[in-house]
Protein backbone atom coordinates (compact mmCIF):
# COMPACT_ATOMS: atom_id res chain seq x y z
CA UNK A 1 0.00 0.00 0.00
CA UNK A 2 0.59 3.47 -0.39
CA UNK A 3 0.53 6.49 2.17
CA UNK A 4 1.89 10.27 1.08
CA UNK A 5 3.68 8.30 -1.72
CA UNK A 6 5.65 5.62 0.57
CA UNK A 7 4.84 2.02 -0.14
CA UNK A 8 4.63 -0.10 2.94
CA UNK A 9 4.86 -4.08 2.38
CA UNK A 10 2.97 -4.57 5.69
CA UNK A 11 -0.43 -3.45 6.43
CA UNK A 12 0.26 -3.84 10.16
CA UNK A 13 1.19 -0.51 12.30
CA UNK A 14 1.94 -0.59 15.98
CA UNK A 15 2.02 1.30 18.57
CA UNK A 16 4.77 1.54 21.07
CA UNK A 17 3.38 1.99 24.37
CA UNK A 18 2.56 0.04 27.42
CA UNK A 19 5.20 -3.01 26.84
CA UNK A 20 6.28 -4.94 29.59
CA UNK A 21 10.10 -4.16 28.40
CA UNK A 22 12.04 -2.49 25.49
CA UNK A 23 13.00 -5.94 24.23
CA UNK A 24 9.62 -6.90 24.15
CA UNK A 25 8.75 -4.25 22.05
CA UNK A 26 11.67 -4.75 19.68
CA UNK A 27 10.52 -8.71 19.53
CA UNK A 28 6.92 -7.84 19.05
CA UNK A 29 7.30 -5.35 16.42
CA UNK A 30 9.70 -7.73 14.63
CA UNK A 31 7.30 -10.65 14.66
CA UNK A 32 4.66 -8.26 13.66
CA UNK A 33 6.31 -7.74 10.53
CA UNK A 34 5.42 -4.10 11.05
CA UNK A 35 7.36 -1.17 8.81
CA UNK A 36 5.00 1.57 11.05
CA UNK A 37 5.15 2.59 14.40
CA UNK A 38 3.84 5.30 16.11
CA UNK A 39 5.62 7.53 18.64
CA UNK A 40 4.97 10.31 20.64
CA UNK A 41 6.32 12.94 22.62
CA UNK A 42 6.16 14.09 26.66
CA UNK A 43 8.20 16.65 29.00
CA UNK A 44 12.16 15.19 28.98
CA UNK A 45 13.86 15.18 32.54
CA UNK A 46 17.25 16.66 31.37
CA UNK A 47 18.56 14.13 34.29
CA UNK A 48 17.03 11.03 33.23
CA UNK A 49 16.67 11.32 29.57
CA UNK A 50 14.69 8.43 29.29
CA UNK A 51 13.43 9.87 25.50
CA UNK A 52 16.89 10.03 24.43
CA UNK A 53 17.29 6.06 25.38
CA UNK A 54 13.87 5.17 23.73
CA UNK A 55 14.58 7.09 20.21
CA UNK A 56 17.78 5.45 19.87
CA UNK A 57 15.75 1.92 20.15
CA UNK A 58 12.94 3.08 17.58
CA UNK A 59 15.42 4.26 15.36
CA UNK A 60 17.29 0.89 15.68
CA UNK A 61 14.18 -0.76 14.45
CA UNK A 62 14.84 0.57 11.05
CA UNK A 63 10.88 1.33 10.33
CA UNK A 64 9.00 4.36 9.42
CA UNK A 65 7.86 6.51 12.66
CA UNK A 66 4.51 8.14 12.66
CA UNK A 67 4.50 10.77 15.74
CA UNK A 68 0.81 11.01 17.22
CA UNK A 69 -0.34 14.19 19.04
CA UNK A 70 -2.34 12.27 21.73
CA UNK A 71 -3.23 13.78 24.66
CA UNK A 72 -4.29 17.25 23.05
CA UNK A 73 -7.47 18.57 23.43
CA UNK A 74 -7.51 21.37 21.28
CA UNK A 75 -6.21 22.19 17.56
CA UNK A 76 -3.93 24.76 18.87
CA UNK A 77 -2.69 21.96 21.57
CA UNK A 78 -2.29 19.86 18.56
CA UNK A 79 -0.78 21.93 16.21
CA UNK A 80 2.10 22.68 18.47
CA UNK A 81 2.61 19.06 19.56
CA UNK A 82 2.92 18.53 15.73
CA UNK A 83 5.80 21.35 15.11
CA UNK A 84 7.42 19.80 18.57
CA UNK A 85 7.25 16.00 16.62
CA UNK A 86 8.39 17.23 12.88
CA UNK A 87 11.44 18.25 14.35
CA UNK A 88 12.66 15.69 16.82
CA UNK A 89 11.03 12.68 14.58
CA UNK A 90 12.54 14.34 11.55
CA UNK A 91 9.25 13.70 9.66
CA UNK A 92 5.78 15.38 8.24
CA UNK A 93 3.87 12.34 8.95
CA UNK A 94 1.58 13.54 11.97
CA UNK A 95 -1.09 11.18 13.93
CA UNK A 96 -3.63 13.94 14.40
CA UNK A 97 -5.04 13.10 17.78
CA UNK A 98 -7.37 16.07 19.50
CA UNK A 99 -9.71 14.27 22.13
CA UNK A 100 -13.06 15.53 22.58
CA UNK A 101 -14.28 12.91 25.47
CA UNK A 102 -12.55 12.33 28.37
CA UNK A 103 -14.38 9.27 28.89
CA UNK A 104 -14.57 7.88 25.43
CA UNK A 105 -11.38 9.45 24.23
CA UNK A 106 -13.68 10.00 20.60
CA UNK A 107 -12.07 12.86 18.37
CA UNK A 108 -13.31 16.02 18.34
CA UNK A 109 -14.03 16.81 14.77
CA UNK A 110 -13.92 20.40 14.41
CA UNK A 111 -10.88 20.55 16.26
CA UNK A 112 -9.29 18.05 14.14
CA UNK A 113 -10.88 19.79 11.26
CA UNK A 114 -9.22 23.26 12.18
CA UNK A 115 -5.94 21.40 12.88
CA UNK A 116 -5.64 19.62 10.00
CA UNK A 117 -6.55 22.19 7.87
CA UNK A 118 -3.93 24.41 9.54
CA UNK A 119 -1.12 21.24 9.94
CA UNK A 120 -1.63 20.16 5.58
CA UNK A 121 -1.22 24.15 4.48
CA UNK A 122 2.04 23.56 6.88
CA UNK A 123 3.63 20.95 4.55
CA UNK A 124 2.40 17.80 6.92
CA UNK A 125 0.98 14.35 6.09
CA UNK A 126 -2.05 14.11 8.25
CA UNK A 127 -3.15 10.73 9.44
CA UNK A 128 -6.48 12.16 11.08
CA UNK A 129 -8.00 9.42 13.67
CA UNK A 130 -11.48 10.31 13.32
CA UNK A 131 -14.78 8.61 13.50
CA UNK A 132 -16.67 6.64 11.09
CA UNK A 133 -18.95 9.77 10.32
CA UNK A 134 -19.10 9.80 6.68
CA UNK A 135 -19.05 14.05 6.52
CA UNK A 136 -16.34 14.00 9.00
CA UNK A 137 -14.21 12.30 6.35
CA UNK A 138 -15.10 14.53 3.42
CA UNK A 139 -14.17 17.58 5.52
CA UNK A 140 -10.77 16.41 6.44
CA UNK A 141 -10.30 14.77 2.87
CA UNK A 142 -11.03 18.96 1.58
CA UNK A 143 -8.45 20.18 4.34
CA UNK A 144 -6.10 18.39 2.77
CA UNK A 145 -5.75 14.86 4.42
CA UNK A 146 -4.68 11.86 2.10
CA UNK A 147 -5.42 9.11 4.53
CA UNK A 148 -7.87 8.30 6.87
CA UNK A 149 -7.48 6.79 10.61
CA UNK A 150 -11.22 5.64 11.36
CA UNK A 151 -11.63 4.15 14.60
CA UNK A 152 -12.55 0.53 15.69
CA UNK A 153 -14.06 1.36 18.72
CA UNK A 154 -12.34 3.46 21.64
CA UNK A 155 -9.05 3.84 22.13
CA UNK A 156 -7.72 0.49 24.53
CA UNK A 157 -11.84 -0.95 24.53
CA UNK A 158 -10.46 -4.06 22.86
CA UNK A 159 -13.93 -3.75 21.72
CA UNK A 160 -13.39 -4.47 17.53
CA UNK A 161 -15.49 -3.19 14.84
CA UNK A 162 -18.38 -1.51 17.04
CA UNK A 163 -20.26 -0.15 14.30
CA UNK A 164 -19.35 -2.08 10.84
CA UNK A 165 -22.42 -0.34 8.58
CA UNK A 166 -20.90 3.07 8.98
CA UNK A 167 -17.56 1.62 8.74
CA UNK A 168 -18.63 -0.19 5.40
CA UNK A 169 -20.60 2.76 4.16
CA UNK A 170 -17.66 5.18 4.87
CA UNK A 171 -15.47 2.73 2.74
CA UNK A 172 -17.90 2.39 0.31
CA UNK A 173 -18.11 6.50 0.15
CA UNK A 174 -14.57 6.91 -0.53
CA UNK A 175 -13.12 4.06 -2.34
CA UNK A 176 -9.88 5.17 -3.29
CA UNK A 177 -8.83 6.66 0.51
CA UNK A 178 -6.11 4.82 2.14
CA UNK A 179 -8.26 3.79 5.27
CA UNK A 180 -6.21 2.47 8.68
CA UNK A 181 -8.43 1.22 11.04
CA UNK A 182 -7.02 2.71 14.51
CA UNK A 183 -8.28 1.96 17.89
CA UNK A 184 -10.24 -0.59 19.79
CA UNK A 185 -9.05 -4.00 17.93
CA UNK A 186 -8.92 -6.47 20.69
CA UNK A 187 -8.27 -9.69 18.74
CA UNK A 188 -6.69 -10.85 15.30
CA UNK A 189 -10.16 -11.53 14.18
CA UNK A 190 -11.31 -8.02 14.18
CA UNK A 191 -8.54 -6.95 12.18
CA UNK A 192 -9.08 -9.82 9.53
CA UNK A 193 -12.49 -8.66 9.88
CA UNK A 194 -11.66 -4.99 8.66
CA UNK A 195 -9.75 -6.11 6.11
CA UNK A 196 -12.17 -8.05 4.89
CA UNK A 197 -14.03 -4.98 4.76
CA UNK A 198 -11.72 -3.22 2.41
CA UNK A 199 -9.50 -1.39 4.83
CA UNK A 200 -6.27 -1.17 3.61
CA UNK A 201 -4.53 -1.38 7.44
CA UNK A 202 -4.71 -1.80 10.68
CA UNK A 203 -3.04 0.71 13.84
CA UNK A 204 -3.12 -1.24 16.96
CA UNK A 205 -0.87 -0.94 20.34
CA UNK A 206 -2.57 -2.35 23.62
CA UNK A 207 -4.39 -5.91 22.17
CA UNK A 208 -0.46 -6.69 21.65
CA UNK A 209 1.16 -4.89 23.83
CA UNK A 210 -0.84 -5.96 26.89
CA UNK A 211 -1.41 -9.57 25.37
CA UNK A 212 0.10 -12.14 28.07
CA UNK A 213 3.07 -12.84 25.03
CA UNK A 214 3.29 -9.58 22.95
CA UNK A 215 5.06 -10.95 20.18
CA UNK A 216 3.44 -14.32 19.84
CA UNK A 217 0.16 -12.17 19.76
CA UNK A 218 2.04 -9.78 17.41
CA UNK A 219 2.48 -12.79 15.14
CA UNK A 220 -0.96 -13.81 14.95
CA UNK A 221 -1.84 -10.44 14.27
CA UNK A 222 0.38 -10.33 10.78
CA UNK A 223 -1.43 -13.72 10.19
CA UNK A 224 -4.84 -11.90 10.51
CA UNK A 225 -4.09 -9.05 8.60
CA UNK A 226 -2.71 -10.83 5.77
CA UNK A 227 -5.67 -13.17 6.16
CA UNK A 228 -8.40 -10.66 5.51
CA UNK A 229 -6.19 -8.94 2.92
CA UNK A 230 -5.97 -11.68 1.21
CA UNK A 231 -9.76 -12.92 1.53
CA UNK A 232 -10.61 -9.41 0.33
CA UNK A 233 -8.85 -9.48 -3.17
CA UNK A 234 -10.32 -12.57 -3.51
CA UNK A 235 -14.05 -11.75 -3.36
CA UNK A 236 -15.90 -12.84 -0.29
CA UNK A 237 -19.38 -14.32 -1.30
CA UNK A 238 -22.19 -12.55 -0.18
CA UNK A 239 -24.23 -13.53 3.10
CA UNK A 240 -27.64 -14.70 3.24
CA UNK A 241 -30.53 -15.78 5.64
CA UNK A 242 -30.93 -19.27 4.46
CA UNK A 243 -29.35 -22.02 3.36
CA UNK A 244 -28.09 -22.91 -0.08
CA UNK A 245 -26.89 -26.88 -0.25
CA UNK A 246 -23.47 -27.31 -0.91
CA UNK A 247 -23.42 -30.74 -1.95
CA UNK A 248 -25.39 -31.19 -5.18
CA UNK A 249 -29.24 -32.88 -4.71
CA UNK A 250 -29.27 -34.36 -8.21
CA UNK A 251 -29.09 -38.09 -7.97
CA UNK A 252 -29.74 -38.25 -4.74
CA UNK A 253 -30.91 -41.95 -3.29
CA UNK A 254 -34.06 -42.13 -1.20
CA UNK A 255 -35.31 -38.90 -3.34
CA UNK A 256 -38.84 -39.38 -4.52
CA UNK B 1 13.07 36.32 37.00
CA UNK B 2 10.31 33.79 37.70
CA UNK B 3 9.47 30.83 35.19
CA UNK B 4 7.74 27.45 35.04
CA UNK B 5 10.10 24.92 32.74
CA UNK B 6 7.62 21.62 32.55
CA UNK B 7 5.43 22.91 34.97
CA UNK B 8 7.54 23.28 37.44
CA UNK B 9 8.68 26.95 38.71
CA UNK B 10 12.51 28.03 38.54
CA UNK B 11 14.48 31.46 39.05
CA UNK B 12 16.56 32.31 35.83
CA UNK B 13 18.39 35.32 34.69
CA UNK B 14 18.27 37.16 31.80
CA UNK B 15 19.12 34.37 28.98
CA UNK B 16 17.77 32.81 25.61
CA UNK B 17 15.97 29.95 25.35
CA UNK B 18 19.23 28.27 24.06
CA UNK B 19 21.10 28.90 27.21
CA UNK B 20 18.45 27.52 29.22
CA UNK B 21 19.03 24.07 27.59
CA UNK B 22 22.04 24.37 28.04
CA UNK B 23 22.12 25.82 31.94
CA UNK B 24 19.27 22.93 33.04
CA UNK B 25 21.73 20.21 31.56
CA UNK B 26 19.86 19.39 27.59
CA UNK B 27 23.07 19.72 25.93
CA UNK B 28 23.36 17.54 22.90
CA UNK B 29 19.52 15.75 23.98
CA UNK B 30 17.12 15.34 21.11
CA UNK B 31 14.35 18.13 22.45
CA UNK B 32 11.60 20.61 20.84
CA UNK B 33 10.30 23.11 22.87
CA UNK B 34 7.35 25.79 22.97
CA UNK B 35 7.39 28.75 24.55
CA UNK B 36 3.49 29.68 25.88
CA UNK B 37 2.42 27.32 24.43
CA UNK B 38 3.79 28.22 20.72
CA UNK B 39 6.57 26.27 18.73
CA UNK B 40 9.99 27.14 19.51
CA UNK B 41 12.29 25.64 16.55
CA UNK B 42 15.93 24.82 17.31
CA UNK B 43 16.89 27.16 15.10
CA UNK B 44 15.64 30.23 16.75
CA UNK B 45 16.26 29.26 20.34
CA UNK B 46 19.24 31.52 20.45
CA UNK B 47 16.84 34.47 19.52
CA UNK B 48 14.11 33.75 22.12
CA UNK B 49 14.96 35.90 24.88
CA UNK B 50 13.00 34.19 28.06
CA UNK B 51 10.60 36.73 29.51
CA UNK B 52 9.04 36.69 33.37
CA UNK B 53 6.26 34.56 33.34
CA UNK B 54 6.92 32.51 30.50
CA UNK B 55 5.69 28.95 30.62
CA UNK B 56 8.52 26.55 28.89
CA UNK B 57 8.07 23.03 27.89
CA UNK B 58 10.46 20.63 26.59
CA UNK B 59 9.31 17.55 25.16
CA UNK B 60 11.16 14.57 24.05
CA UNK B 61 10.33 11.28 22.42
CA UNK B 62 8.28 8.84 24.33
CA UNK B 63 6.32 5.59 23.24
CA UNK B 64 2.78 6.26 21.60
CA UNK B 65 -0.21 4.41 20.38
Amino acid sequence: MQVYGVTLGSRLMLGTSQYPSPAVLTEAVQRSGAEVVTVSLRRESATARAGQAFWQIIRDLGVHVLPNTAGCHSAREAITTAKMAREVFATNWIKLEVIGDHDTLQPDPFELMEAARVLSQDGFEVFPYTTEDCVVADRLLQAGCRVLMPWGAPIGSGRGLNNPYGLRSLRARFADVPMVIDAGIGLPSHAAQAMEMGFDAILLNTAIAKAGNPAAMAGAFRLAVEAGRAARLADPIDARDMAVPSTPVFGQAFAS
Amino acid sequence: MRISVNGAAQEVGETSLAALLEHLGYSGACVATAVNGAFASASARGQTMIQNGDEIEIVGPMQGG
